[in-house]
């Protein structure tokens, strides 16, 4: 039986009934999606894009209530860019570079996430989760109605799943009864209780942190700084700490640690939650309380994130503390990394190992994600009496020696993953080249006379010719790369030769369809770059 | 850089030994951690290298 287990903020697709459900034989699709939280609508819009065939299944009919995520990365909307629902969210969201740190009621300590110019991004937006998911829905919508092949089915819920040689059989539920569909590759987006996880009896290990943090969404007209603003043993919150964060519609995030042993009964009063909230913003600023929520945390992964035809991707796969908010953001890194592999596939005839790459990559970044936000956890609940000797001795020698300030762990902010030791990557070969654009890495933004250089390059393999020739076109086994031809005519400000040059004086990149470095080279050789698009889409 | 020192490196170490007496007198326990921590922290920042660092953590947990 389908039923809501929660309330939604937007209903975005009701359900209806299509013809799959009265077929004679089960119909079979090439990629079924479970779950159309963020990173499954996400995924579908950028397989849909390239032209194939997806169907996203989810038990509700819209976005789930509950601010949720706000925090999005640089990263994630340089992929929504791509996808093409970057600029909805950068126009509503709120953008944020700096992050202060205060101890009771002194700052000791701030940051700046976006240190340098040249960015089309700034380093975070804020924006509820429900618009996020939103603005990717309108944009499927409108790729729809261009002809791409996506569909979405609301109160569709996944009952059971059977492993076939070359394909999946579910059973799926739906308010007229349940009905089978096929799926040649199935891709987890089900969330951090992943019933398809459930459903295969795969383990979900890692740890839980004893602790409990309240949120407080409220509405205010308040002119408090547009910044994260971070609190160590705040007056109105003894012993624990605080965050203050703005979100659009004039919308607060504050977040307050209440500590392991609390009734949560008790602590979810409102009234209680108010006096609370007064505390921190001042007793004669009025407010509305939006949502409340109080959560506990832990950091957990699968040992394996691909299972023959079926692989998981977002919280179904990794599930992260919210202190440094990469849940969401890794989840889009983990569909920007599956979407042109599957694609590739299916479509361009690029072997089945190519797959296997999405678990080398993903589970890499997915261990980086869970070891920063295992230390922020770590820094901010301290287990024993050891870590908060040395979390005490770091916020006092805060005050009066710069040397500790790496050490506020407050929140390391999502950062995009690069991919060392990627079996896709060809040998850096550039002397001299910079190491954030070595073979591995997302690419840098930088500004061109042509506008940004992040926009140009986008959803195929592509060829920076940077101050060396290359032809005008490149194609070899059915894939065809575009070929970037730059030089400092283009490079007005410098950005180009600082981010991809470094020592040398002309570069060569091969870019993935997912705008991570495959290789670089001080000049353009066929064969050589024949080589590393071979072994970039698994071929070697 | 090299590898951790652990032969005698301090000129006068009698002078250091006394003045690390010194700078806990007059201290409760808490206190006293809490400057032992803000020590261990200071200094490791001067040494810098990561490999020294880490032998010196070892040889800290192996000398109990
Ligand atoms: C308090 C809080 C704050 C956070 N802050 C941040 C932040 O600032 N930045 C950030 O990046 N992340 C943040 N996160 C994490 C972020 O919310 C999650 O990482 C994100 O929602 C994961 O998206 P998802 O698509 O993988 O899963 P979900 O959003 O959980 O979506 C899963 C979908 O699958 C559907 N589904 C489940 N079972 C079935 C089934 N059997 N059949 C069909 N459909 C099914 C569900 O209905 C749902 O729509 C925060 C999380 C919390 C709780």
């Amino acid at each position: 039986m389908i039923a809501a287990r929660y309330q939604t903020a937007f209903r975005l697709y009701p359900y209806e009934k299509v013809t799959d459900q009265e077929a004679s034989s089960a119909v079979r699709h090439p990629v079924v999606i479970i779950g159309g939280g963020p990173i499954g609508m996400g995924l579908a819009l950028d397989l849909g894009k390239k032209g194939i065939r997806c169907l996203v299944l989810d038990d509700h009919d819209g976005v789930g209530m509950g601010s949720r995520a706000i925090c999005f990365a640089k990263r994630t909307l340089e992929i929504c860019d791509r996808l093409g629902c970057g600029d909805p969210m950068v126009e509503k969201g709120v953008v944020w570079n700096l992050g202060r740190v205060y101890r009771e009621q002194e700052e000791i300590y701030n940051f700046n996430l976006l240190p340098e110019g040249g960015h089309k991004r700034p380093a975070f937006i804020n924006l509820q989760q429900p618009y996020f998911e939103q603005f990717i829905v309108e944009q499927i919508r409108e790729q729809q109605a261009a002809g791409a092949p996506i569909k979405i089915r609301g109160q569709n819920l996944l009952t059971k799943l059977e492993q076939k040689p070359d394909h999946i059989l579910l059973n799926v539920d739906t308010p007229d009864g349940p009905y089978q569909i096929e799926a040649e590759y199935l891709v987890a987006c089900d969330g951090a209780s992943s019933p398809t996880r459930n459903m295969l009896g795969l383990g979900f290990e890692g740890r839980v942190f004893e602790d409990n943090f309240l949120i407080a969404d409220i509405r205010m007209n308040a002119d408090f700084p547009v910044e994260r603003r971070f609190w160590f043993n705040p007056p109105f919150n003894p012993n624990e700490t605080a965050l203050m964060h703005k979100q659009p519609d004039d919308i607060w995030r504050l977040d307050f640690q209440l500590g392991w042993d609390i009734d949560r009964k008790v602590e979810l009063d409102s009234a209680k939650i108010s006096k609370r909230v007064s505390e921190m913003i001042g007793k004669d600023i009025e407010f509305e309380l939006v949502w409340t929520s109080i959560y506990t945390f832990r950091c957990c992964t699968m040992k394996d994130y691909r299972h023959g035809r079926i692989f998981f991707a977002g919280d179904s796969a990794h599930q992260v503390s919210p202190f440094g908010a990469r849940g969401a953001n890794g989840g889009i890194q983990d569909i920007d990394n599956l979407g042109w592999k599957l694609a590739a596939v299916l479509d361009g005839g690029a072997p089945d190992a190519l797959l296997d790459s999405y678990h080398d990559e993903r589970k890499y970044g997915a261990i980086e994600n869970i070891k920063n936000s295992s230390r922020s956890a770590d820094f901010l609940t301290p287990r024993n009496a050891a870590h908060e000797m040395f979390r005490d001795a770091v916020l006092d020698l805060v005050k009066d020696f710069e040397f500790a300030q790496p050490m506020v762990n407050s929140g390391r902010l999502s950062m995009p993953c690069t991919y060392d030791a990627s079996p896709l990557n060809s040998a850096d070969a550039l002397v001299g080249g910079p190491t954030r654009t070595r073979p591995g890495s997302p690419l840098s933004d930088a500004p061109l006379s042509s506008g940004y250089l992040l926009d140009h390059v986008a959803g195929q393999f592509a060829i920076l010719a940077i101050n060396c020739d290359a032809p005008e076109v490149f194609e070899i086994d059915g894939i065809s790369v575009e070929v970037h031809s730059l030089s400092g005519a283009d490079d007005s400000e410098g950005h180009l030769a600082e981010r991809y040059l470094g020592r040398s004086g002309s570069a060569l990149y091969l870019v993935r369809p997912d705008q991570h470095v495959a290789g670089r080279w001080p000049a353009f050789d066929a064969d050589t770059v024949a080589t590393a698009i071979q072994k970039a889409i698994g071929r070697e | 850089m090299g590898d951790l020192i652990l032969t005698p490196n301090i000129p006068n170490s009698d002078d250091f030994y006394e003045a690390l007496l010194n700078v806990h007198e007059g201290l409760d326990e808490p206190a006293m951690h809490a400057l032992n921590a803000r020590l261990v922290l200071i200094l490791a920042n001067h040494i810098g290298d990561e490999t020294v660092l880490g032998q010196a953590l070892d040889a800290a947990r192996k000398a109990t």
